[in-house]
């Protein structure tokens, strides 16, 4: 045949053929996309410094481990509070001159989805300890750690922001470990993700492929071990007992053993600021939607964990006590 | 029964120094400590040594139970049947020096010798309390301190030097017991057999010695003349020695290549080997990451940064010179004519290798493109690497422009095609137009996938074109298959790309798209296996005598299984389980590197050994071989597992760090895995000088015809 005997006729119907295939299925959906996606009208710009903070996030490759898109599958609801859409990612543009746009929304999640994170673990004290050595807040954490990120100094000024890094993390170093501009950027980028909340009147996107819940004698008690370790353990460590100088034990805690249920619930749903020598605790309970089924199968565990040894509660008098809370102004 | 035993010490062993970590890490479903500066480091010394001190004591006791079961077999036998059994087993030489001193009927102290060396072992049981003192030392309780566990490694040493010298002290009396015993037999079987008469013990032994003697003459079949070879078939084999490696056909001398296009290709092979081991090695140490975070805590070496130095380096470095040395001499052979521009080759392969370089520097330093995958590199360094593929575009273009042939060979086909296309893709994702917010992610999605789907799967295509019915010595089954593939590959693995981004906030419809193109990927992968496995029909033989064809079959198996997975990966209901996890690297490696690498590695060892006259030894060859496959399939397997187990996971809704947990020991299987395919790029590397380093062999015959033809 005439048209695969003639090179200049083979080769350039291949390239039209590819060509005008790449035009249809990427050139187009890409250019309508950018076109017809505007940012969400409250989206928050990122500041300068979480800007800076971007740029680390990108030059060390944390988007091969870590995804920023929540997905519209039920799976994926414990990273955000709705699946994520075009609008979210419309502001980002060309980074610079030499690099490319950075949605960051990755493709493998060796570690948490960050989507949301600003949100679930906003704490200056977890993620600069974290980053410094991530195995010194969670014990089972493959991430690298980001030493070069810090300094260490004997006689920390004023000024500084000293780490409290375990002892057994410091590497028999002497002196503190103070954080350098550089992780104070990265730590404000990571404060700046927060899902926007969509406009109101505008139909939340669905998280689809629902789980299947058995329907069997009832509503069956949730896992609370389960649920602390999504939601506390980071923090309050599988021991309960926290981590000195940055988040509060809960074994033994009067909070926890106490009667006034009412500030315990309180705690879990909105978070606590209350105790200067501790870190500020994010308001876990509303970040992950929490029902007096999720509520009372925590506090039953923290109760009845670590040698706790206290009253146990229903969800039934949870919702109660979650209606009273709920009533409170927020600030 | 000895042979179990032996095993079981042996995998024990293997166990206790090959994966320490894997005991380590599942005691408490943590990461390993070990880093190069930590306690973690002296355990696992220590571990080792304590380990080879039980090991000793196990083949100590070992020995000890061997010799107590000779012991007890040696009274069941009476002494009279004992000696009976010597006289049927009595060697023809022995049976010689008997009847010649039954003839003399004198000299009998002279016997005593060789029936010393025959003598059977006794011994009896020494207390096996000696061998169990060693067992019994727990290392990991109390020690946390490094000072503590030094000094107990210091501690150990002198002890395991003792151990030693007492495991061969006791084998030394072991030995010289034995000998005592046997001397004492020797001398009761002596004197029995001077007691025997005479003519009784000539009949039974002559006979003996008759049916020991008789030989076949190894004449019986091939008859007394001498092997001619007038039809060039058959091998002679003028050299007598042992094959300890099945022995397969040499490569087939070709006509003659113009030496200095020889001299490209075989640079372009020499650079691709340094960025398989350069690039393995990083990944390598990646793989250990998973295991070990702590190993390091250098900005260079962090693993954020290496992990895409080690994809590029194989990609652009390794794949694709390898490949692209390939295909400068597939272009002008099957064109029947010569390459159009030697000296463009040069430029193209310094580019290349200027953007690999540049690019893995690049990426050390923290500088990169914005964090799409395989489009790390920055513009200005990718640059580089687009002028390399122009170049040589324009090159194969002009050298098939003047073949001599009339029709392009299939393989040309592809390989000119996928160059034009590598050079599209490059050009759609570094132009910013289509960039901002989500147009990053669709060009992304097509990106990515047409770089492995129509750069290099396309490419390599091409070469397994050529090569394949040269190393069978038949036609391609099938050139219709060969275009229908080609169109069809076409057609919908352009599709295909965003099928990485399913259930992400890109167009539902796009991701429909990209489902039904990954379904209609059946229809070339289908095409072009059965073309290839046509090809070997009625060929299947010649497996076993060439060194070159397991590689391409592995690649054609790989291409299947490989594809398909792909195809089966891209459902929405399996998205759902696979997506984000590991799955996604071990399918990326069993194609990549199960269809890539054997097709590259297979045409490799079949045309360089044509290029400089000198073959790789073979027992290198097949170690490269297998320890590539083993290596790869250790890599995936339990890749895919454990992900599978955490897609499932992630689907009950558990904690997102009980799926870390959980994949420990499936990462750790992955490391030992890449270690091995590491190791194999070590023999590969090998072969390669062996193939290519000048040597100074004199051939006899070579000689013999030159010394002639100067006179």
């Amino acid at each position: 045949m005439e048209l695969f005997d003639n090179h200049k006729k083979l080769f350039g119907t291949a390239f039209l053929f590819f060509a005008s295939l790449t035009v249809m299925v990427a050139i187009l959906p890409a250019l309508s996309n950018q076109k017809n996606n505007a940012p969400l009208p409250n989206a928050a710009e990122l500041s300068p410094d979480a800007v800076k903070g971007k740029a680390i996030y990108v030059a060390n490759g944390c988007v091969g481990c870590h995804t920023q898109q929540v997905r519209n599958v039920d799976m994926d609801k414990v990273w955000g509070s709705r699946p994520s859409i075009a609008a979210d990612y419309a502001d980002i543009h060309r980074t610079d001159f030499f690099r490319n746009t950075a949605t960051l929304m990755g493709t493998e999640r060796t570690g948490p989805d960050l989507t949301d994170i600003g949100t679930r673990q906003p704490s200056k004290d977890w993620n600069l300890v974290h980053l410094y050595n991530p195995r010194a807040v969670v014990k089972e954490s493959i991430m690298p750690a980001y030493p070069w990120l810090f300094i260490l100094k004997k006689q920390p000024s004023k000024t500084d922001v000293v780490v409290n890094v375990p002892k057994e993390f410091m590497g028999g170093q002497e002196g503190k470990i103070v954080a350098t501009k550089n992780v104070m950027y990265l730590l404000a980028y990571l404060q700046s993700l927060k899902q926007t909340k969509l406009p109101d009147g505008t139909p939340v996107p669905a998280f689809l492929y629902k789980q299947e819940v058995k329907k069997q004698g009832g509503p069956a008690e949730l896992d609370g071990k389960a649920l602390f370790t999504a939601n506390c353990q980071s923090c309050h460590q599988a021991n309960g007992e926290g981590l000195p100088g940055a988040f509060p034990p809960l074994k033994g805690s009067p909070v926890v053993l106490g009667d006034n249920e009412e500030l315990y619930v309180d705690i879990i749903m909105h978070g606590y600021d209350a105790r200067a020598e501790y870190g500020v605790m994010p308001p876990v309970g509303t970040n992950a939607n929490f029902t007096e089924n999720e509520v009372a199968a925590i506090i039953n565990y923290e109760r009845s964990s670590w040698g706790n040894n206290g009253k146990k509660v229903t969800p039934e008098e949870i919702k109660k006590i979650l209606d009273v809370v709920k009533l409170k102004p927020q600030n | 029964m000895k042979k179990k035993r032996v095993i079981i010490v042996l995998v024990f062993l293997l166990l206790n120094t090959v994966f320490p970590q894997l005991l380590f890490a599942q005691e408490d479903n943590t990461p390993s400590t070990f880093s190069f500066h930590s306690v973690g480091a002296w355990l696992l010394i220590l571990f080792l040594m304590v380990m080879s001190c039980v090991v000793m004591a196990l083949i100590l006791k070992y020995k000890v139970g061997q010799i107590t079961r000779g012991n007890k077999e040696e009274h069941r036998l009476n002494k009279k049947e004992k000696f009976a059994n010597y006289l049927s087993n009595f060697s023809s030489r022995q049976i010689e020096a008997i009847t010649t001193w039954k003839r003399k009927n004198s000299g009998a102290a002279k016997l005593l010798l060789p029936f010393i060396l025959l003598a059977i072992a006794t011994f009896t049981a020494v207390s096996p309390a000696l061998a169990q003192d060693a067992t019994g030392a727990d290392t990991n309780s109390f020690l946390s301190e490094a000072g503590v566990i030094i000094t107990i490694v210091l501690l150990l040493i002198p002890i395991l030097v003792a151990v030693i010298l007492l495991s061969i002290k006791a084998k030394n009396v072991l030995t010289q017991y034995k000998n005592k015993k046997s001397a004492e037999e020797a001398a009761e079987l002596a004197a029995y057999l001077k007691t025997l008469p005479e003519d009784e013990i000539n009949a039974v032994l002559k006979s003996r010695q008759t049916a020991l003697d008789y030989r076949l003459s190894n004449k019986e079949l091939s008859g007394q003349e001498k092997a001619v070879d007038d039809k060039g078939l058959i091998k002679i084999n003028s050299e007598f020695g042992l094959p300890v490696v099945a022995l397969k056909k040499k490569a087939i001398k070709r006509p003659d290549i113009d030496p200095a296009l020889s001299k490209l290709i075989l640079w372009y092979f020499i650079c691709a080997t340094f960025w398989l081991l350069f690039g393995t090695t990083i990944g390598e140490y990646l793989g250990i990451k998973f295991v070990a975070p702590d190993a390091d805590h250098l900005s260079w070496l962090s693993f954020g940064r290496l992990r895409p130095v080690h994809t590029n380096a194989v990609f652009w470095g390794w794949a694709s010179l390898g490949m692209l040395g390939l295909g400068y001499y597939v272009v002008p052979r099957v064109s029947n004519t010569s390459l159009s521009s030697i000296k463009s080759g040069w430029w193209a392969l310094w580019l290349i290798n200027a953007a690999v370089v540049l690019g893995t520097l690049c990426l050390m330093a923290g500088i990169n493109n914005g964090g799409g995958e395989y489009r790390e590199y920055i513009w200005p360094v990718m640059l580089l690497f687009g002028i390399g593929l122009i170049l040589t575009l324009n090159n194969f273009l002009k050298t098939i422009a003047k073949r001599t042939t009339r029709e392009i060979y299939i393989a040309n086909w592809y390989i000119v095609a996928s160059i034009i296309f590598a050079l599209v893709i490059s050009f759609v994702a570094y132009v910013p137009i289509w960039q901002n917010g989500l147009g990053e992610t669709i060009i992304q999605g097509y990106y990515m996938h047409q770089g492995v789907g129509m750069w290099f799967m396309l490419f390599t295509l091409g070469i397994v074109y050529y090569f394949l019915p040269q190393q069978l010595n038949k036609p391609i089954y099938s050139y219709s298959l060969g275009v229908l593939a080609f169109w069809t590959q076409i057609l919908f693995y352009t599709l295909i790309g965003t099928h990485h981004f399913v259930f992400s906030s890109i167009p539902w419809w796009l991701q429909t798209i990209a489902i039904v193109g990954s379904v209609g990927m059946i229809i070339p992968v289908i095409a072009g296996t059965t073309n290839f496995i046509m090809t070997f029909k009625g060929a299947w033989y010649k497996i076993k005598d060439s060194y070159t064809l397991p590689f391409f079959l592995v690649g054609i198996i790989f291409y299947f299984t490989g594809s398909m997975q792909g195809t089966a990966e891209a459902f929405r209901s399996t998205n759902l389980i696979w997506h984000f996890t590991d799955f996604t690297v071990a399918h990326s490696h069993l194609t990549m590197y199960g269809i890539i690498c054997f097709f590259v590695w297979a045409s490799i060892y079949a045309i360089v050994p044509r290029l400089t006259g000198k073959e790789a030894p073979q027992i290198t060859i097949g170690a490269h071989f297998w320890m590539a496959l083993i290596g790869l399939l250790f890599y995936t397997i339990p890749l895919m597992y454990g992900s599978t187990l955490k897609g499932l996971l992630w689907l009950q809704g558990k904690p997102f760090i009980d799926g870390v947990t959980l994949m420990a020991p499936y990462w750790l299987w992955r490391a030992i895995g890449g270690s091995l395919m590491w190791l194999s790029h070590v023999f590969f590397a090998y072969n390669m000088y062996k193939m290519i380093a000048k040597r100074t062999v004199v051939d006899v015959k070579e000689l013999a015809i030159q010394k002639l033809e100067e006179a």
